[in-house]
């Protein structure tokens, strides 16, 4: 049976890097005495997979991991075994059953919404809403991708399905996943370079708040949050 | 949320971040309101060294059941946050709290290896108290060392308040009942280490003045207060399976070196190696129960998530109830995910029987420890383990599928002659030889054998601490003999030889069996620079030899001095139950090339008998 779980990662936590909370999870199945399932061998592993790696220093109230379990009592019980294993900066809050066919998170993820904002002490002195709009109406918003051999431009505008300033914040839909993955931080940059102002190291804060997929035929998007491709079980 | 002592903008600027946040599964929480004792309980290397460590989890679970008591973790900053930390002027903090050390009560250090002492430094450096002990005032934590090296604590008595000798499971208590009470009637700090003087196992290093002849040896260790022991005695916890075990491990969230459940089994060795400081230093053998360890295995497993358990001892092999609890442990955690790490076994029928149970044979190596290359040299050295007991044991696992094979030697052990070192080179052959017994079709391809050596350095309180240790250019000779000699072999090509830094060596020697003398030029390197000198990365020998030449110390007095048993030597003044005339009998016996049988035996006398526990009361 396919589980699939979401979990917030938030204060400390957030120095705790990709591989590091992929141990970390394996040792929590064991303490909260999931039974979930090895893989064959000498030294069997769990089968455990996670949707999209989030980077040192980001928070996130979205993240998710799909494990396989022999059994499981329900939801609720499952996501309090959980929790009591774990540590302060992690918080378990959904764990639902996938469908038979359903495919690993991994593979289906297609775009994530993220805040950002500005860290204590990097506020910028003036205001910056009209220009940031002004930044989002261009046509193309051209960046220099650098790859080990060669540097590319590349227009992230596509990318950007949408945005909102709220309260200093903002909020964005980015593409994310395997075939198109854009970074928050990368939008800002393009945005100093903008306003030909450069921003200061460690100026944001970032927060991944939900990561979809895309069940929409073709062309055309249609985005859920992978938690909704699972069902609770009673 | 628990604050931090450092700001996003260094953690994220530093490697690892997680080394310093704490907030780890099953740390220690406490309410600083009910908290009237504070305890910083220091490893001083990098964190992932530290964590591994079993000792500092036995105190520190045990120190946080007492009431009152936090006992919260710190080590040595990594490189990169030292820069950092110096300048900005961040004070060295603790990971539970994130509090700055210097508020604490106590600062414990365990000395487990002598290449960490500038790190001890460091410590005490970057937490902002006087590195000196006589300069701190009664605002600074008492500074205590505990761990194997303090067994000769001399060269660092300028840098420590106090230092424990002995297991901490005993004395701990009494000592923070003194200071409880101390700070209550609002003694002052030379008056509470005064009162330590008293308690069992507590070496106060300012209590105590030394006098030297001429020629640099010592002439007098005397208290330079009236009423306090004249001799500290090592602490032992009589039965170990009544006393402190952490059922909760703390865990860390990076990969540590010892990333699994440790369970110990045993304590001492019955072997009696003459060259083994911790065989003699950690008498009499004592054994857990069995049942107590399977019950510990299951918590410690449940309570932490690890998928690993290994067990610890110095011999593991002659624990009584191995079979029963490795066969347990196979039978219980096998399906359930866990692997089971063994420690180096004696390889027999049985181990190997364990072995291909929990390990894939064709990439799993067997470890000897012949120590010498020739039975004359093993007998010296009273390592029981034979030619024909190796070649027996590799020839059974050869059979059964192993090709690889580690060997582990020491060069420059005393009397070592160039027939011994040669021998290595030949018994390493004979083992090739072995396996290219086995018919062609019926083996996997070459074997493997990988010899290494180290260089002996004498230690205190072993039969060897009187004797000359080899210079740098003598090991490094000695290491030229065996490689050459390996070149000669006819299986040349499945030999693989190395051998480790001289240099380091050298050092270790100085500061293993030094005086206080040396307390200048430890601060003198640790000022040229020197730190984390266990990393080959970060060692600088020439530091360390400019700081001997600044302070005037002879490292040939300390290293290749052939010291005589009227000697007062720097760590006489303790008592580890094993007594002078035994080491002195042992000595003598390795002159003569005999061996003494293991305490399961026959009983030898060491003089361990006085602590009433363990094997010594079995006879």
């Amino acid at each position: 049976m396919n589980i699939r779980i979401k979990f917030r990662k938030y204060g400390s936590m957030k120095f705790i890097g990709h591989l590091d909370i992929m141990r970390y999870f394996q040792k929590a199945m064991r303490r909260a005495e999931i039974d979930i399932c090895y893989s064959e061998g000498y030294s069997p592993h769990q089968i455990m997979s996670f949707a999209a790696p989030l980077g040192v220093g980001i928070t996130s109230d979205g993240e998710y991991l799909d494990i396989e379990v022999h059994s499981v009592s329900n939801s609720k019980d499952s996501i309090e075994q959980l929790n009591q294993v774990m540590a302060e900066g992690i918080e378990v809050t959904e764990f639902v059953k996938l469908p038979e066919k359903a495919q690993n998170a991994m593979s289906i993820v297609a775009a994530a919404d993220y805040t950002v904002s500005f860290r204590k002490g990097y506020e910028l002195d003036f205001p910056w809403d009209d220009d940031f709009d002004s930044f989002m109406k261009q046509n193309s918003i051209k960046i220099l991708k650098k790859t080990k051999k060669s540097e590319k431009e590349v227009d992230i505008k596509p990318l950007i399905y949408s945005y909102q300033i709220n309260d200093d914040k903002i909020n964005f839909q980015l593409a994310a996943g395997s075939a198109n993955n854009l970074k928050p931080e990368l939008i800002m940059e393009a945005f100093g370079n903008y306003l030909n102002y450069e921003f200061a190291a460690f100026t944001f804060c970032i927060h991944r708040r939900e990561i979809y997929a895309n069940i929409g035929e073709d062309e055309k998007l249609s985005l859920v949050p992978l938690g909704d491709l699972g069902d609770n079980i009673e | 949320m628990n604050k931090l002592a450092l700001s996003d903008e260094i953690l994220l600027t530093i490697e690892k971040p997680a080394r310093y946040i704490g907030n780890e599964i099953n740390m220690a929480r406490k309410d600083s309101e009910e908290i009237d004792v504070r305890f910083a309980m220091c490893f001083p290397d990098v964190y992932e060294i530290g964590m591994s460590y079993l000792g500092i989890q036995i105190l520190y679970d045990m120190f946080n059941q007492w009431e009152g008591v936090y006992c919260e973790r710190v080590y040595s900053p990594w490189v990169d946050l030292d820069a950092i930390m110096r300048e900005q002027n961040i004070p060295l903090f603790a990971l539970e709290s994130q509090d700055p050390i210097k508020k604490f009560d106590f600062l414990g250090i365990t000395i487990q290896y002598e290449m960490c002492y500038t790190n001890i430094l460091q410590i005490l450096d970057l937490s902002q108290i006087p590195i000196m002990a006589n300069e701190r005032t009664e605002e600074d934590p008492i500074v205590i060392g505990g761990g194997p090296c303090t067994y000769n604590p001399e060269p660092l008595a300028d840098f420590f308040d106090l230092f424990y000798i002995g297991e901490g499971e005993t004395s701990y208590k009494d000592l923070i009942e003194t200071y409880r009470k101390m700070k209550k009637s609002g003694k002052s700090r030379k008056e509470f280490l005064i009162q330590c003087a008293q308690i069992p196992g507590i070496y106060v290093p300012s209590l105590y003045d030394v006098t030297y002849h001429s020629d640099g040896t010592i002439k007098s260790f005397e208290p330079n207060i009236e009423n306090i022991p004249k001799r500290v005695m090592k602490q032992v916890v009589k039965d170990v399976s009544k006393t402190y075990y952490p059922s909760k491990p703390v865990v860390p969230f990076i990969k540590v070196t010892q990333d699994r459940v440790v369970l110990e089994i045993m304590r001492g060795c019955i072997r009696g190696c003459r060259f083994c400081q911790a065989g003699m230093i950690y008498r009499p053998t004592r054994e857990r129960n069995v049942e107590l360890l399977k019950k510990y295995a299951y918590e410690m497993l449940k309570n932490t998530g690890y998928h690993e358990i290994s067990l610890s001892s110095l011999s593991s092999s002659d624990y009584s109830d191995l079979d029963e609890l490795l066969l347990y442990l196979i039978e219980e955690f096998k399906g359930k995910g866990v692997n089971i790490s063994l420690p180096s076994l004696r390889i027999d029928s049985f181990s190997l029987d364990v072995m291909s149970k929990v390990q894939d044979v064709r990439k799993s190596s067997l470890t000897f420890a012949p120590e010498a290359g020739t039975q004359r040299l093993r007998n010296v050295i009273n390592k029981g383990l034979t030619e024909e007991i190796i070649l027996e044991g590799a020839g059974q696992a050869f059979e059964g599928g192993w090709t690889k094979v580690k060997l582990y030697f020491m060069l420059g052990l005393p009397t070592e002659t160039e027939e011994d070192m040669r021998g290595i080179a030949e018994l390493s052959e004979k083992i090739a030889e072995r396996y290219y017994q086995i018919p062609k079709e019926k083996r996997n391809g070459k074997c493997q054998i990988v010899a290494s050596s180290s260089f002996f350095v004498p230690k205190p309180f072993t039969p060897f601490q009187w004797f000359s240790m080899c210079t740098k250019e003598e090991f490094l000779n000695r290491a030229k003999i065996v490689n050459n000699a390996m070149k000669e072999q006819l299986n040349k090509k499945s030999i693989k030889y190395n051998w480790h830094e001289a240099d380091l060596t050298v050092l270790e020697g100085v500061l293993a069996r030094g005086d206080r003398k040396l307390g200048k030029t430890i601060l003198e390197a640790y000022k040229n620079g020197c730190l984390y000198d266990s990393w080959t990365e970060f060692f600088h020998n020439q530091y360390w030899m400019d700081a001997f030449e600044k302070t005037g110390l002879d490292i040939n007095f300390y290293t290749v001095r052939q010291r005589d048993f009227g000697e007062l030597l720097p760590w006489d003044f303790i008592d580890i139950g094993v007594t002078k005339e035994f080491l002195i009998r042992e000595y003598k016996k390795a002159e003569e090339e005999i061996i003494t049988p293991n305490c399961k035996t026959q009983c030898s006398g060491c003089g361990a008998n006085i602590f009433e526990g363990g094997i010594c009361n079995e006879h």
